[in-house]
């Protein structure tokens, strides 16, 4: 594990057993400013299971996750949300019955400052407060690339649309650090080549990302440095081509078959 | 547009005691009205933040209960030799204090339910509601029991020797509709701002909620708040017009009348409780203004309601938005041709 200064992320000895199973024996790693690194690993390896103790959905059983020296145990999800470290989820995750622009203002939360005095009496900080989110939520569809959706219902969106609607949501809340849960599975490869560019342009923009994906080809081309996890330990970590060929990764994907001299 | 439309309706609406000289339908209407502001208050937990109080009369009874006696005065022993009295204080007065006991209740019941969803809200709001009761019942020397409170000042408003009382209909009904107006203005206010939108981002997908920082048990409690309070102030204004508060105020029935009124009218939506309390407040009269059978009456009464919900799942206001939507959007489809796909390379 690299102790450099640059690091935004560490997750130190974090174990998380439900009662008998042990989801995560005791992983560490670490995720530096600007890197995009994938956390990869079979079926049931534990990779949701890490991104749900880092951003509080989950309490780990033991050790510390900190971000930007702050450390993260027992905080809720949206406090850890508020530090911005944001996340997406595995399944389609919007707001279905809001239209897309609903969502993305809805993402808007944290940046919005109306209290309930400005809202009732609708006063003038309360409308330049709203007209500066409906701004910022245009720049965001804008910068996914689905703002000629804006005016229709999440929940009927295409597929690809509505995941990077997931993403436009996770982007308002201005992260600095983004944990993206499968976030081109499910998607034709014209889409995924979408994708991998927004996430190119949201790297360059300044945000650190953590991946989880399946999706090998996708994230051997976009990730600085891989992390690969079996059954709830990290077998490997190092740059997309060490772990294309390391044996424990290959024996981890494709089982061991007979011994071959 | 809409706006207008409101205004105009509200405009009709202050002008039917001027022309309608049937008081008998007045009270129906005040009646209906309070309702109204109660499914309204309803319609704030269960259609914007999604979660089902099933015990809702509880703070409209609270409501009542207070103003009454705060209007009445009363004494009650806390420990054998202690007593806390308060004098009889103007009806105004009693009935803030309605709103803000309904409120802080609802803040208690808020902090109390704060981890519990669904069928949890349900039952605590239930059981809630059955406790408000039990004390009604009771606690004899502070609510009389079963024998009510009686002979509630009416309302009244002077100004040097111009005395405007609201003990008549036209008056009240007036003033029914000027505190409908207002708690419609605040929810519309609210659901459309930011606070709003933490509301129904919980009732949409909670944990997603939380991923962008939304603290959605605040949302919730402050949701509770307002909607007690309302609750609060119909229940004063009913306990000032019919002017005895017993403990049936605190029935079941009350509650699932006011869900029903919010479930056909449409919840989530700004107009489906006065759609659904207009209609199901309005209709029992009329049916019985048609000298039809008591028990037909309610046969009626429950077969419109199956059928509004089998038709209109979704409640009537959203079926009537969404026919003239897509009605909006054919003409766009048929006017309008349809741009090309941006395609990104």
């Amino acid at each position: 594990m690299s102790a450099r200064a640059d690091t935004v992320l560490s997750i130190e000895h974090v174990a998380v057993h439900f009662g008998g199973l042990i989801a995560i024996s005791d992983i560490s790693f670490s995720v530096c400013s600007g890197e995009i690194v994938g956390l990869i690993g079979p079926n049931g390896a534990g990779k949701t299971t890490a991104f749900n103790v880092i951003t509080g959905f989950l309490k780990q059983t033991s050790g510390d996750v900190r971000y930007r020296s702050t450390l993260l145990n027992g905080l809720k999800p949206h406090e850890i949300a508020k530090l911005g470290l944001v996340r997406t989820f595995q399944r389609t995750s919007v707001f279905q019955e809001r239209t897309v622009f609903q969502n993305v203002l809805t993402g808007l939360h944290c940046r919005g400052r109306s209290n309930l005095w400005n809202i009732l009496l609708q006063t003038s900080q309360e409308k330049s407060s709203e007209r500066e989110l409906t701004n910022a939520a245009h720049g965001i569809l804008h910068f996914v690339g689905i703002e000629q959706r804006a005016e229709e219902l999440a929940g009927t969106l295409p597929y690809g649309e509505q995941r990077l609607l997931g993403v436009a949501l996770a982007l308002a809340v201005k992260p600095s650090m983004l944990l993206l849960d499968e976030p081109v599975s499910g998607m034709n490869p014209s889409e995924t080549a979408r994708f991998v560019k927004l996430l190119e342009k949201i790297r360059t923009s300044g945000v650190t990302i953590l991946l989880v994906q399946h999706d090998m080809p996708m994230v051997m081309q976009v990730c600085n440095r891989i992390v690969v996890l079996n059954y709830g330990r990290i077998i490997a970590e190092g740059t997309p081509s060490e772990i294309q060929n390391n044996p424990e990764v290959i024996r981890a994907y494709l089982g061991q078959g007979k011994k071959r001299a | 547009m809409s706006r207008y439309l409101g205004w105009f309706l509200v405009a009709f609406l202050a002008s039917v005691p001027s022309w309608l000289n049937d008081f008998y339908f007045l009270h129906v209407l005040i009646t209906t009205g309070i309702f109204i502001i109660a499914a309204m208050s309803l319609n704030l937990l269960l259609g914007y933040t999604g979660q089902l109080s099933l015990g809702h009369v509880a703070f409209f009874g609270i409501g009542a209960y207070t103003s009454a006696l705060v209007s009445l005065g009363f004494d009650v022993h806390v420990l054998p030799d202690v007593t806390v009295g308060v004098a009889p204080k103007s009806a105004w007065f009693a009935m803030l204090c309605a709103v803000l006991v309904a409120g802080l209740t609802g803040y208690g019941i808020g902090k109390l339910s704060f981890r519990v969803r669904g069928a949890y809200f349900v039952i605590v709001s239930i059981s809630f509601a059955e406790v408000v009761r039990l004390v009604a019942v009771n606690w004899v020397e502070l609510t009389q029991g079963p024998m009510a409170l009686n002979n509630i000042p009416a309302l009244t408003f002077a100004v040097g020797t111009f005395e405007l009382s609201f003990l008549r209909k036209p008056a009240f009904y007036l003033l029914v509709l000027a505190a409908a107006v207002i708690c419609y203005v605040i929810i519309a206010r609210l659901i459309n701002s930011r606070a709003g939108r933490a509301m129904i981002a919980l009732r949409e997908n909670e944990s997603l909620a939380t991923s962008v920082g939304i603290d959605v048990t605040r949302y919730l409690v402050i949701a509770t708040v307002i909607s007690a309070a309302m609750a609060g102030m119909a229940g004063a204004l009913y306990s000032h017009y019919i002017r005895i508060v017993d403990p049936d105020i605190f029935l079941f029935i009350y509650t699932v009348t006011m869900v029903i009124m919010v479930v056909t009218g449409g919840k989530g939506t700004l107009a489906g409780p006065i759609v659904g309390g207009a209609i199901f407040g309005v209709v029992p009269e009329v049916l019985r203004a048609m000298a039809i059978e008591p028990e037909v009456q309610w046969i009626m009464y429950g077969v419109l309601m199956v059928v509004v919900v089998y038709f209109l799942p979704r409640g009537i206001v959203p079926a009537i938005e969404g026919y003239l939507a897509g009605r909006k959007r054919v003409v766009d489809v048929e006017t309008v041709p349809s741009a090309p796909e941006p395609l990104e390379k």
